[in-house]
C-alpha cells in the first residue's frame, strides 16, 4: 500500500446511544478523517467531546444501545458493513488497542504472557511453540524481561503494565493501533517512556497509529495529523505544523493557549469558560457557541459546515466564511 | 512471600481459633445449671451420699475447675473421648460420627446441586441481563431465598409423597434398614429426592443472586473490554476471562455455607425425619444432653473453622494477588 493512499477513512460517522426514557445521546456527528501508513493522527478535545467514543465505534465495541452509522474504510473493506464474526477478525488482527488505564486493562488472574499469547494463538498466527518464543520477543521489545512475563498484573507498576500492554497490541502485528491516553495514568517520567517506546516501535515496524490524548504537547511531539473534536463533531482538521501555527477555529486557538508555552513561561494560563454540551441536549447552531467569544448571530440556529481554509486544513465556523466573504 | 508460608500462618490461625473454641466450650458447660452425678444415674434412683462423692472422684469432679478438670477435659478431647451421653449412654464421638454420614450424604448431595444450578442460572442471567430469562431467573432466586425452610420442606412433603408417591421420612424403608448398603441403593436414593430437592431450592437462590452480581460487575471491567478487542467471541470472554474472576465471591459464601451445612439442616431432618445431625442435635437440646451437646458444638465449630480455612486455600489458586497480600 503506498503512502498516499489512506489506511483508514472514516466518512460521516455518527454514533449516538439511546437511553432509557427514548432520550438520545448524540455522541458523534458526521466525523471524517483518513489515517495514513506510518504516520500518526491525534484526536485531541476535552473530556466527552467523543474521542474515544471514535476509537470503539471504528473497531465495533460499543454497548448495544449505540447506534452507529456512515463507514469505516480500512484496506478498502467497511467495518461497518461486516458481520459481527467477520469484524472480530480484524480486531487486533489489524487493528490493535491500547487503553488508558493498563491497570485494569489487563486480567487480574491470568500470567501476563499468557494474555499476550491468547491474542497470537487465537488469531492462529502460529503454532503454540512458536507463539511462545514470539511472546518472549515482544516482551523483549517493550523492555520487559522475559522471565518476568510469568508474573500477574499486579506484580507489575503502572509503567511495566502499560509497556505490557503495548507488547499485547503488537502480538498480532497490526498495521493500525489504536491508543486512548496511554500516558494519562502514568507519572511524568514514565510518559516520556512510554511515548519514546511508541515512537520507536512505529518507525521499526510501520505501524499507523491514532492517538486520542487532551495533552497538546503529546500531540505537537507524536503526531502528523490532528483532528479537534468539539461535542462529537470536527472543529478543525489538519496537519500538525497548520494547526499549532494557524489554528482557524476558535476552540482551537483557547485549546491552544489554554496550554503551557515554554517560550512564554510567565504567562498565565488561558481556559475557556463553560463546559461542553450536554449530548443529549445540544446547540441546534454550532456545537461551540455557548462559550464562544466571537460568536455572531447565525451560529445560534445554524450548524456551520467544514470548510478547507489550507492544503488538507479544514475548519468549522461561521466566521471564516464572513471572512472570505468581506476578502472578496 | 510465598503460599506455602501464607497456608502455614492461616493454618496456625485456624488452631488458634479451635482452642479458643474448647476453651469457651468448656467454661460453658460449666456454668451450666445441673449435677452431672445425677444426671449419669438418674434423677429418680436414690444412692448414698458416699457413692456419690465416689462418682465424683471417678469423673474427677472433686479437683478444682481449673487446671485439672481443664487439662483432663483438653487430655480427653485430644484423644477422641468426647464423654458418654446422658440419654443415649454411648460415646458422644460415636454418636456423632454415625449420624455425620448421613447429613454429609443429604447436605452434599443438596450442596452441589444447588452450586451447579445457581452458578449456572446466575452466570447466563448476569450475561443475558435485562432479558425475560435474567428476569425469570431473578424472580425464582428471590423467592426460593426468602422460603423459610420448613414450609418448603412440607410443602414438598406433602406434594411429593401424595402426588408422586415418594416416601415422607426417614432414609431406608424399614425393610432396608440393617442391610449392606450396595443393596439398598435405590431405596435411600428415593427417600433423598424430597429432602435434597428442598436443600437444593433453599440455596440454589442464594448462589444465583451473588453470581448474577458478581458476573455483571465482572463483565463492567476494562479487561473484559480488552478481550473483546482482541477479537474473543463471547463465549470465550465468559469462560476465560469473566468465570474466574466472577467466582471468588461465590467461593467464599459456598465455604461459609459449607461450614454451617452441619448445623444447617436441623430443619429439612425435623420435617423429613431424616436421621443425622441436625435431628440429632434437636434431641440432644430438648433432653438436656450435655455431653452430646458440647460435642455438638465442638464439631460445629470445627467445621466452620476449617472450610474458612478451605475458602482460603481455594483463594490462593483462583486468585494470585491473595498470597501477596
Amino acid at each position: 500500500m503506498s503512502e498516499s493512499t489512506p489506511l483508514l477513512s472514516v466518512r460521516h460517522l455518527s454514533t449516538f446511544f439511546e437511553l432509557s426514557g427514548n432520550v438520545k445521546a448524540y455522541a458523534l456527528e458526521d466525523v471524517s478523517f483518513d489515517v495514513y501508513p506510518y504516520q500518526t493522527l491525534g484526536l485531541v478535545g476535552e473530556s466527552g467531546c467523543g474521542k474515544s467514543t471514535t476509537l470503539m465505534s471504528i473497531l465495533r465495541l460499543l454497548p448495544p444501545n449505540a447506534h452507529i452509522s456512515g463507514q469505516v474504510l480500512f484496506k478498502g473493506v467497511d467495518l461497518l458493513a461486516l458481520s459481527e464474526e467477520e469484524m472480530r477478525a480484524y480486531r487486533w488482527k489489524e487493528i490493535a488497542l491500547i487503553f488508558q488505564s493498563a491497570m485494569n486493562a489487563l486480567n487480574p488472574v491470568m500470567r501476563v504472557d499468557e494474555q499476550i499469547l491468547e491474542a497470537i494463538l487465537l488469531h492462529r498466527l502460529l503454532p503454540r511453540e512458536q507463539a511462545w518464543q514470539r511472546v518472549q520477543e515482544l516482551l523483549d521489545l517493550v523492555g520487559i524481561a522475559p522471565q518476568r512475563g510469568r508474573q500477574y498484573p499486579f506484580q507489575f507498576s503502572g509503567g511495566m503494565r502499560q509497556r505490557a500492554m503495548i507488547a499485547m497490541a503488537l502480538a498480532c502485528s497490526p498495521s493500525l493501533l489504536f491508543a486512548d491516553e496511554p500516558t494519562t495514568a502514568l507519572d511524568v517520567m514514565i510518559q516520556a517512556q512510554v511515548l519514546e517506546l511508541l515512537k520507536n516501535i512505529q518507525k521499526r515496524l510501520g505501524l499507523a497509529i491514532v492517538l486520542v490524548t487532551h495533552d497538546l504537547g503529546v500531540v505537537a511531539e507524536l503526531c502528523d495529523q490532528v483532528v479537534v473534536l468539539y461535542g462529537g463533531k470536527v472543529a478543525e482538521y489538519g496537519s500538525v505544523d497548520a494547526i499549532y501555527n494557524s489554528p482557524q477555529h476558535p476552540y482551537t486557538q483557547k485549546l491552544l493557549e489554554a496550554f503551557p508555552d515554554l517560550h512564554r513561561p510567565t504567562a498565565s494560563l488561558a481556559s475557556i469558560p463553560g463546559t461542553p454540551p450536554r449530548l443529549t441536549d445540544l446547540p441546534s447552531g454550532c456545537r461551540f457557541e455557548p462559550r464562544c467569544f466571537a460568536r455572531l448571530e447565525r451560529c445560534r440556529h445554524e450548524p456551520p459546515a467544514l470548510r478547507e481554509v489550507g492544503e488538507k486544513h479544514y475548519a468549522a465556523c461561521h466566521l471564516l466564511e464572513e471572512k472570505e466573504n468581506l476578502l472578496e | 512471600m510465598g503460599s506455602g508460608n501464607y497456608l502455614l500462618r492461616k493454618f496456625a490461625f485456624a488452631l488458634l481459633t479451635i482452642f479458643v473454641v474448647v476453651i469457651i466450650n468448656f467454661v460453658l458447660f460449666r456454668i451450666l445449671p445441673g449435677d452431672p452425678v445425677r444426671a449419669v444415674i438418674g434423677r429418680n434412683v436414690k444412692i448414698s451420699a458416699e457413692v456419690q462423692q465416689s462418682l465424683r472422684e471417678q469423673f474427677g469432679l472433686d479437683k478444682p475447675v481449673f487446671p485439672d478438670q481443664f487439662l483432663m477435659t483438653i487430655r480427653q478431647w485430644a484423644s477422641g473421648n468426647l464423654g458418654v451421653s446422658w440419654s443415649l449412654r454411648r460415646p458422644v464421638a460415636e454418636i456423632l460420627i454415625s449420624k455425620l454420614w448421613n447429613t454429609l450424604l443429604l447436605i452434599g448431595l443438596g450442596q452441589i446441586l444447588s452450586i451447579f444450578f445457581g452458578v449456572l442460572l446466575g452466570l447466563l442471567a448476569g450475561w443475558k441481563r435485562k432479558t425475560a430469562l435474567d428476569a425469570g431467573a431473578l424472580t425464582f432466586s428471590l423467592i426460593a431465598w426468602a422460603t423459610p425452610t420448613f414450609w418448603l420442606g412440607i410443602i414438598l412433603l406433602a406434594a411429593g409423597s401424595t402426588w408422586l408417591g415418594l416416601p415422607t421420612g426417614g432414609i431406608l424403608s424399614p425393610q432396608n434398614v440393617g442391610k449392606p448398603l450396595h443393596t439398598v441403593l435405590p431405596d435411600l436414593a428415593v427417600h433423598l429426592i424430597l429432602p435434597t430437592l428442598t436443600l437444593t431450592i433453599l440455596y440454589l437462590g442464594e448462589y444465583m443472586l451473588i453470581m448474577r452480581s458478581s458476573i455483571v460487575e465482572t463483565l463492567g471491567e476494562d479487561y473484559i473490554l480488552t478481550a473483546k478487542a482482541k477479537g474473543l467471541n463471547q463465549w470465550q470472554i465468559l469462560w476465560r476471562h469473566a468465570l474466574k474472576n466472577a467466582m471468588l465471591p461465590i467461593v467464599t459464601i459456598i465455604a461459609l455455607n459449607l461450614g454451617f451445612t452441619v448445623s444447617g439442616a436441623i430443619y429439612i431432618e425435623t420435617v423429613f425425619s431424616y436421621d443425622g445431625l441436625g435431628k440429632l442435635f434437636q434431641t440432644a437440646l430438648t433432653k438436656q444432653d450435655y455431653p452430646l451437646l458440647q460435642g455438638a458444638f465442638l464439631l460445629l465449630a470445627v467445621s466452620v473453622i476449617l472450610a474458612n480455612m478451605l475458602a482460603d486455600i481455594l483463594y490462593t489458586i483462583l486468585d494470585p494477588r491473595v498470597k501477596a497480600s
